[in-house]
């Protein structure tokens, strides 16, 4: 074998060296480009290419769970009903209307009629049926929609279009749930294909779009379904799409997505960081933002850990916390700092900002309450233990480091030593299951508050270890409610309970950003903070 | 000849099993499973079901012990069946069957670009009587070698995608979206080439047999290609051997950064799902394309430097 020779570096060498980076960032440096002017007339026709960050490797909509590919393959189900993402109202799609009895275990749809799915088998009670009975056997890819379904006794056909789904226990979320992506109904065909079949060959759907071709890690392409006519009732346009085509290109590198957006090799662009947003300025470009629905970004506390089973110290950390500092250093601009244990985006949130405004002094005194006195490093102690805890963090998003850096930051102003512990993504689960956390550093998206429950009710997987208490009692009755103001109020105050106990440190809402050129209209978030395309339109 | 041959294919499925089996540990030494991993997908903690985890992991065999596993693998590995992805549920073979024209694709061109330039650098650098062009040439391949693929890569796309629109920034689309990738991979390669050929140039235009074909009346510049040239490309060639390598683990960068499809991008996938079935799988056969090349360059030697027989048949001509 050959051992590279070691070559004397000429005193040309360092010049060359910068002569050409110097030329190439020269290259780099700036120019616009002109972009076609819009027209405020919505026409049909046309391609959108969209440039997304992965592919999970699967197109089957029931088992995504990344937003990179449920922003293409939510084109092609329909759902049940949908969710207005302003208001949090359910409002009809493929049912029209809907029955739920008094205790929320029991849902009955009516469907509309001629739908059809683009195998040109029609909708009915059964193909429902087939859907729920499916779910189950999805295996681990499925555990959105079996979640939403984990409790359910028997889904049965009423007559053709109407279908009765039956809970052992109340399950209020269950209607949110059927709005989403992940319980989007699939042709019967479809529905008996193995999980893995559906991955990769998708599934069949009655959506505006159809798969036409997918092409692992390259690109998802879908066609306009002709004849479509059963549109969401929240949509602009009626019937069939606008867009002939969408093509979703997977662009892992998040500066070549803005650059190709810019120099117009694609039409949008998702993912969207803080670091990509000077490049994208200029005008041709417009920023779209939604903050997603859900637990917001914080600090899960295990709630067992001797040290935090004191209320005191909790509520110190959450007060210690400088929520606006962090959203504002290092997340997207626009970013809200979390004013609830609920993004503001999810339906029964409660504004609880002045319980979660930064206050040193006060988690001082909290902390020297509870015995935790100040020593001569400025970390506290109590019985001669020094008041450290670990962050588990996981790398999911590129924001999570320089956040906890900077919180860990704010807790040492107030005598908390923080240790930042990170592990793989796919070890989360397994943190959680196990318990063998101080802090973990998390979120969950979610349309409806039920999430509350599953998060932090101590009757369920309850990860974060909480006491049963009176929160309980209000998570189970807002499942059993399917009174709009009865389940507001409950929901209300077990967003108050978390936050007053400090069950869970809120600190920032996670923003979905999306970039368009200014051709594109009509590109709209929904409830989920995803996309919806039907009235999306180039000109 | 014969008996050098079979000692080398043993000495590669030593490779190939030495590969496997690291790979093997290194995964199951990371914490977590393929299975949690894949219920961790886009980290939604409300919706993880203990007993449902724990009866995947009994269908995947995950509850075994390492042994067992690495036994289960190993047996089904020596028959050929990879078994599927975990993942995906696709079979690993096919997986690896479509997403390899591709990177060869990209190595391929990129491995032409990297001798082709390089050597030719190494060639004009070492045959030009200007001392200040020698001394730039020279000191662009140290240069090349030093600086991060990653950035080179979104350089050249920022240069000449998004600004001079010459090129696509992405995709696996033709000759087009082939250039800059190629270019990018064939960079770090085609520097190292030019330092060994150009060192070694050096060192052979020093020799007496080269005094010997100048006395003769040779020209300068048959001196330098037909004598020089030919013994100096010996090591160039064992480098190259080497290099196969590198560029196949560069494609993980460059198809990155390039969004290119190929083995690079399944690789960076199947690590980070621990999809220890497809990391397996790629890893045997990166180590059966690095094994097969550097045989080849063995058996290369002899064609180069008649003087060169093979160890093991001392006496016997190579033919």
């Amino acid at each position: 074998m050959t051992t590279l020779p070691d070559f004397r570096l000429s005193r040309w060498a360092p010049l060359t060296a910068l002569l050409t980076t110097g030329v190439l960032l020269t290259a780099c440096g700036s120019g616009g480009d002109d972009a076609g002017s819009g027209s405020s007339k919505p026409k049909s026709g046309g391609t959108l290419t969209f440039a997304v960050s992965s592919d999970a490797g699967c197109v089957d909509p029931q088992q995504s769970g990344s937003n990179e590919s449920i922003y293409s393959v939510r084109q092609t189900v329909d759902s049940l009903t949908d969710q207005d993402p302003e208001t949090g109202k359910i409002v009809p799609w493929l049912a029209k209307s809907w029955d739920i009895n008094a205790d929320a275990t029991q849902f009955t749809f009516h469907l509309r009629s001629g739908v059809t799915f683009s195998d040109g088998s029609k909708l009915t009670a059964q193909v429902v049926k087939d859907n729920f009975d499916a779910v189950p056997k999805l295996g681990a890819l499925g555990s959105l929609p079996q979640g939403y379904l984990s409790s359910v006794e028997s889904t049965d056909v009423v007559d053709p279009l109407t279908v009765k789904v039956t809970f052992k226990e109340p399950n209020a979320q269950f209607l949110q749930a059927t709005s989403t992506h992940s319980l989007g109904i699939e042709s019967s065909a479809s529905v008996k294909k193995s999980p893995q079949q559906k991955c990769s060959e998708g599934a069949i759907g009655s959506g505006p779009f159809v798969l036409k071709q997918y092409v692992q890690n390259q690109s998802i392409t879908l066609v306009k379904r002709a004849g479509y006519d059963w549109g969401s009732e929240l949509w602009s346009k009626k019937g069939e799409a606008y867009l002939d085509k969408l093509v979703f290109k997977v662009v892992p590198e998040a500066g070549v997505r803005a650059g190709s957006l810019q120099s117009g090799q694609v039409d949008a662009i998702s993912s969207v960081g803080r670091a990509n947003e000077a490049a994208l300025g200029g005008g041709q470009v417009s920023l779209l933002r939604r903050a997603n629905p859900g637990v917001v970004f914080g600090l899960g506390v295990n709630n067992s850990r001797p040290v935090l089973k004191d209320a005191k110290v909790r509520q110190a950390i959450l007060a210690a916390v400088d929520r606006k500092q962090v959203a504002d250093t290092v997340f997207p601009t626009g970013t809200q700092p979390a004013t609830s244990v609920l993004a503001h985006t999810t339906p029964d949130y409660t504004d609880l900002s002045a319980d979660l405004a930064f206050d040193a002094a006060k988690a001082k005194s909290l902390l020297d309450e509870a015995g935790w006195k100040a020593g001569g490093d400025g970390i506290r102690a109590k019985d001669g233990k020094k008041l450290s805890l670990t962050i588990a963090w996981f790398p999911n998003a590129a924001t999570n480091q320089p956040a906890l850096e900077l919180i860990q930051q704010q807790l040492k102003d107030v005598g908390v030593d923080v240790v930042l512990k990170q592990g793989q993504v796919s070890q989360f689960a397994t943190t959680l299951q196990g318990g063998d956390f101080d802090l973990v550093w998390s979120n969950v998206t979610r349309a409806d508050p039920d999430i509350l429950r599953s998060s932090f009710s101590s009757k369920l997987a309850n990860f974060y270890r909480l006491p049963a208490s009176s929160l309980d009692t209000a998570l189970a009755g807002q499942a059993a409610t399917t009174d709009a103001a009865g389940r507001q109020q409950l929901v209300t105050e077990a967003q108050k309970l978390i936050v007053d106990n400090a069950y869970n440190i809120p600190v920032v809402e996670l923003q979905t950003q999306l970039a368009v050129t200014k051709k594109v209209h009509g590109l709209a978030f929904d409830s989920g903070s995803r996309v919806q395309l039907h009235d999306t339109w180039i000109g | 000849m014969r008996r050098y041959v079979i000692k080398r294919l043993a000495q590669a499925v030593g490779v190939l099993w030495a590969a496997y089996t690291v790979s093997f540990l290194v995964l199951d030494f990371l914490p977590g499973d393929p299975v949690t991993a894949m219920a961790s997908a886009g980290m939604d903690s409300g919706q993880v079901d203990p007993a449902q985890l724990a009866a995947l992991r009994h269908e995947y065999g995950f509850d075994k012990p390492v042994l067992a596993q690495y036994a289960d693998y190993l047996g089904r590995a020596v028959r050929g069946d990879f078994g599927d992805a975990i993942s995906t549920g696709r079979p690993v073979a096919s997986t690896v069957a479509d997403a390899l024209p591709q990177t060869l694709q990209l190595t391929g061109t990129a491995l032409l670009l990297a001798v082709v330039f390089g050597a030719g650098l190494a060639v004009v650098a070492t045959y030009t009587s200007q001392r200040w062009l020698r001394q730039f040439l020279l000191s662009l391949p140290p240069l090349g070698v030093s600086v991060p693929t990653f950035w080179v890569g979104l350089l050249l796309v920022e240069t000449f995608s998004f600004r001079l629109e010459w090129f696509p920034a992405f995709g696996n689309d033709g000759f087009q979206g082939l250039v800059l990738p190629a270019v990018t991979l064939a960079i770090p390669t085609g520097a190292q080439v030019a330092q060994v050929l150009a060192k070694s140039l050096l060192t052979a235009l020093d020799q007496a047999y080269v005094e010997t074909a100048r006395a003769k009346g040779a020209g300068r510049w048959r001196v330098h290609l037909r004598h020089a040239l030919r013994n100096a490309s010996l090591p160039a060639l064992t480098v190259v051997g080497l290099l196969v390598g590198q560029l196949v683990a560069g494609s993980v960068v460059v198809e990155t950064v390039f969004s290119r499809d190929g083995l690079g991008r399944v690789t960076a996938a199947a690590v980070t799902s621990q999809d220890i079935p497809l990391v397996q799988g790629v890893v045997v056969f990166g180590a059966l394309i690095f094994v097969a090349t550097n045989l080849l360059v063995d058996l290369v030697y002899p064609l180069l430097d008649p003087r060169i027989v093979v160890a093991s048949d001392r006496g016997a001509s190579f033919a």
